[in-house]
């Protein structure tokens, strides 16, 4: 009788929280001690920042994913907006750099703004929208690549390719890059009025409409992040690879999305971190970097792994937010 | 007085597909005037005043505000024009931390970002000047009721308005936290700042409003000073008819004799960590058991425990005689026990699905033969129920989230009543239920009490719990602290124990 009933359940429901925030953390912690017990080859610093250059890509687009997801939404377009923004940054960095970043920019954030307003103002689903300019996207990447059969070079001389290669300190600069977008989307998130928009939204629509927030403006805008990320994502991958790869993107919609719920991020929107969508894309990295590393394993074991710990993430997820709905 | 009225409504219409929610409403709003706004439930009060505040837009009609036509499109919009409201069901979202719901949309900043340290901090003495202390970091749906409508209201004060709208805002307040809405309301309005308030409690609109105006079905059938009309003119012009009786509650007031044989519900021993302490009591067939206690005093915990829909530590529950195997919501509905929840939102009411299928909807499992469920049964029983409640809908297909709050508990009362359960537990069963409708539930558990359920009643409204109940067990800080029974029960005594207790 001494602890008032709040106190203790409050205490319960913090730990909760914070499981459900920073378990991906714990889970990604646990699995790079493991690995690196177990095969040597595994905690070099050549493996680490191989890891981290594959993730950054991931990351950008999960970013994105990370916003919508939270504002109760789904984006399935970001798979053919990261390969056409790719195939775009490729063929227009024939007219130098600023183009190359330009011109993928503008396309792939219209399609987002197209998105965000088929969504936000004509109260269409989400998930039929996205579907529906993921299909769009694809057609429009295979209509200037002659059904793909043209890959376009990005010139062996152009700055660009840079952007994608250059290091620092032994690390890709799309690392950095993917490092600071984050912490820019997290204070976002947090401290922003935007980032409390989104939440309010996920959280109940009407409720938040009827404190006043611009439901319909909040929503097109995050959309139209959703396929600005994508598209710059696609393009910082065209500069490594020195050219726009067609088949590139094929499920990575669906990647970021496992990345951000086993993140901690409600899939029904309301509550999330960029924080747990960078463990969550890490985490996803480094089981397929185990699965490289076992080699007799074939990748389909790496969908399995990565399939098991989303279905113990969403059951541990939905556990949690009984346990701290029970009071 | 000002010759402009603040708010100044003129002919205002508002069709839904199937009613006329508004037809013709006129109103004006002086500045500093405490306006009651009140109807039965489904007369079109909330509809009234989502379309004043751009939630819906009007079909016809001029609405004009501090001088100038306005037609707002957003809540946003009506919120910068200055007007602040409080919508019927509490609107804040429950995943957010108490202090950013205080804040949305007008958060502290330092350098373009939220200044947080200052945002809880402020959120705590701004909470704390309306009662409520608790960590304002923890999500919003931590908090009881009540505290979450304190925070609702500490938001649409906080709102620099020169207009606040309450939409019912006492209904699941507590009467320590009605008397600092009451002093908030006054200080409001000897600042100039005009309120509409609507609510069913009568008792209140008599201590609080100048002017009066009442909608029935619709239309305005009255509106001119509160203090020129007395409670039942207004009852009866509310309701289209006389109420009869005497008005405050339709309990029959001689207590009911228990029915001999054992005890048709027992709960022993309940125990739940910081929440329960081993609670017992138990009621007789067609006896009324009152649960009485403040807020946070375990009352509707208890209740939850005893249909499982809130595991404990310790504790057993018999049903007829017959003790439960394990406490879960399942084996109490197979048992006979059928709970009315407080939250309807949370706990019930499902908004997507129609008027039908929601009153039907616990009874399935006892409708079906060979596993098909006769619809013309359930017709039958959604007929009855619609009736004998007076639910105001268009059509038993009509959804249910397009009620109006106070048929939506309706609808909710008919799914357990409907199960034709051998126990009862209503918590708060008359919540934003219009005087008439009222009368109605409350002679209506009487009339089961009578036919030999077992009742569990709780009421934060002190006169229906004494009145209603045959013997109030009264519990603090989760325990049983006393009891009263039979001519023992009356509000004075009850007021004594909780003191004293
Ligand atoms: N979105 C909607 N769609 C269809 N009908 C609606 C909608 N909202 C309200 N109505 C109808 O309009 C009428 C008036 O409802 P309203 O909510 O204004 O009543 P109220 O006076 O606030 O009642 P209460 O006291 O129960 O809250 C009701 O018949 C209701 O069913
Ligand atoms: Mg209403």
């Amino acid at each position: 009788m001494t602890v008032p009933a709040d106190a203790v359940s409050g205490r319960r429901e913090l730990v909760a929280g914070f499981v459900q925030r920073h378990g991906a953390l714990a889970v990604l912690a646990l699995s790079v001690v493991t690995a690196s017990l177990v095969f040597e080859s595994f905690a070099s610093f050549d493996n680490a920042s191989g890891i981290a250059i594959q993730s950054s890509f991931l990351v950008i687009v999960a970013i994105g994913m990370t916003f919508v997801i939270i504002c109760g939404g789904i984006d399935l377009s970001v798979g053919s907006v990261f390969a056409l923004g790719g195939v775009l940054a490729a063929y227009a960095s024939r007219w130098g750099t600023l183009p190359a970043l330009v011109v993928p920019l503008a396309v792939c954030g219209a399609i987002g703004l197209l998105n965000g307003v088929l969504i936000a103002r004509l109260r269409l689903a989400p998930f039929i929208v996205t579907l529906a300019s993921l299909l769009g996207a694809r057609g429009l990447l295979l209509s200037i690549t002659d059904e793909g059969a043209s890959t376009y070079l990005v010139p062996r001389e152009s700055s660009f390719v840079e952007i994608g290669r250059g290091t620092l300190w032994g690390l890709g600069y799309p690392v950095f890059l993917a490092l600071a977008l984050a912490a820019l989307a997290g204070l976002v998130l947090q401290r922003s009025r935007f980032g409390q928009s989104i939440f309010a939204i996920g959280g109940s629509q009407d409720a938040a409409a009827m404190m006043g927030v611009p439901v319909a403006r909040m929503k097109v805008l995050t959309y139209t992040l959703s396929g600005l990320l994508a598209g710059l994502a696609g393009t910082l991958n065209a500069a490594r690879l020195g050219s726009g790869v067609t088949i590139l993107g094929v499920g990575l919609e669906l990647d970021a999305i496992a990345a951000v719920v086993i993140g901690g991020t409600l899939l029904i929107g309301g509550a999330g971190t960029i924080s747990g969508t960078l463990s969550g894309v890490l985490l996803l990295g480094v089981i397929q970097n185990v699965i490289n590393q076992i080699g007799n394993l074939g990748s389909s074991y790496q969908l399995v792994t990565s399939g098991a710990f989303l279905a113990v993430v969403v059951v541990v997820q939905t556990y949690l937010s009984r346990t701290q709905r029970l009071h | 007085m000002d010759s402009v009225p603040l708010l100044s409504v003129r002919g205002v219409c508002k069709r839904f597909p199937g009613v006329l929610a508004l037809q013709d409403v006129s109103l004006d709003l002086p500045a500093g005037q405490v306006h009651a706004l009140v109807g039965e439930n489904g007369a079109g009060k909330s509809t009234l005043i989502k379309v004043l505040t751009g939630v819906h837009r009007a079909d016809e009609g001029e609405i004009a505000y501090d001088g100038r036509p306005v037609d707002f499109h957003q809540p946003k919009q009506a919120q910068q024009a200055g007007i602040s409201t409080i919508y019927q069901e509490v609107n804040l979202i429950p995943l957010m931390s108490v202090a950013r719901n205080l804040f949305l949309g007008r958060e502290p900043r330092r350098f373009g970002l939220i200044d947080l340290p200052r945002m809880n901090r402020e959120a705590s003495e701004t909470l704390a000047r309306y009662g409520v202390h608790v960590d304002v970091r923890k999500p919003l749906r931590s908090l009881g009721l009540g505290a979450q409508q304190m925070v609702a209201l500490a938001r649409a004060v906080a709102i620099d308005a020169k207009l606040l709208i309450m939409d019912e805002p006492t209904s699941s307040l507590e009467p320590r936290e009605v008397e600092t809405l009451f002093g908030v309301v006054r200080e409001l309005s000897q600042r100039h700042i005009s309120i509409l308030y609507v609510s069913h409690r009568l008792d209140e609109l008599y201590r609080l409003c100048d002017e009066v105006t009442v909608l029935r079905d619709g239309r305005v059938v009255h509106t001119g000073p509160l203090a020129a009309i007395d409670k039942l003119t207004l009852i009866s012009k509310m309701l289209g008819r006389d109420l009869g009786g005497d008005g405050v509650t339709k309990f029959t007031h001689d207590r009911r004799a228990a029915l001999p044989g054992p005890p048709q519900l027992r709960a022993e021993g309940m125990d739940k960590r910081n929440l329960l302490h081993d609670i017992s009591f138990e009621v007789r067939r067609g006896e009324v058991v009152g649960l009485g206690g403040l807020l946070g005093s375990g009352r509707s915990e208890t209740a939850k425990a005893i249909v499982g829909a809130l595991p404990v530590d310790r504790g057993s529950v018999w049903v007829g005689g017959r003790r439960l195997a394990r406490l879960s919501t399942a084996a109490a509905i197979k048992a006979g026990m059928a709970m009315l929840p407080e939250d309807r939102k949370a706990e019930g009411i499902i908004a997507d699905l129609s008027v039908r299928e929601n009153i039907v909807l616990a009874a399935m499992p006892s409708l079906h033969r060979a596993g098909l469920v006769s619809r013309r049964r359930q017709d039958q029983i959604v007929d009855v129920f619609m009736k004998r409640l007076r639910i105001k809908a268009s059509s038993p297909q009509q959804r249910v989230g397009e009620l109006s709050g106070g048929n939506q508990q309706k609808v909710l009362l008919a799914r357990w009543l409907c199960l034709n359960p051998r126990v009862l537990l209503l918590d708060e069963p008359t919540r934003g239920i219009d005087v008439g409708a009222k009368a109605e539930v409350q002679a209506l558990i009487d009339e089961l009490a009578r036919a030999g359920l077992a009742v569990v009643l709780i009421s934060s409204d002190l006169e229906e719990l004494v009145e209603g109940a045959d013997r109030v067990v009264l519990l603090k800080a989760g325990a049983v602290v006393g009891e009263l029974a039979g001519d023992q029960v009356d509000e004075h005594a009850v007021m004594g124990m909780l003191a004293h207790g």
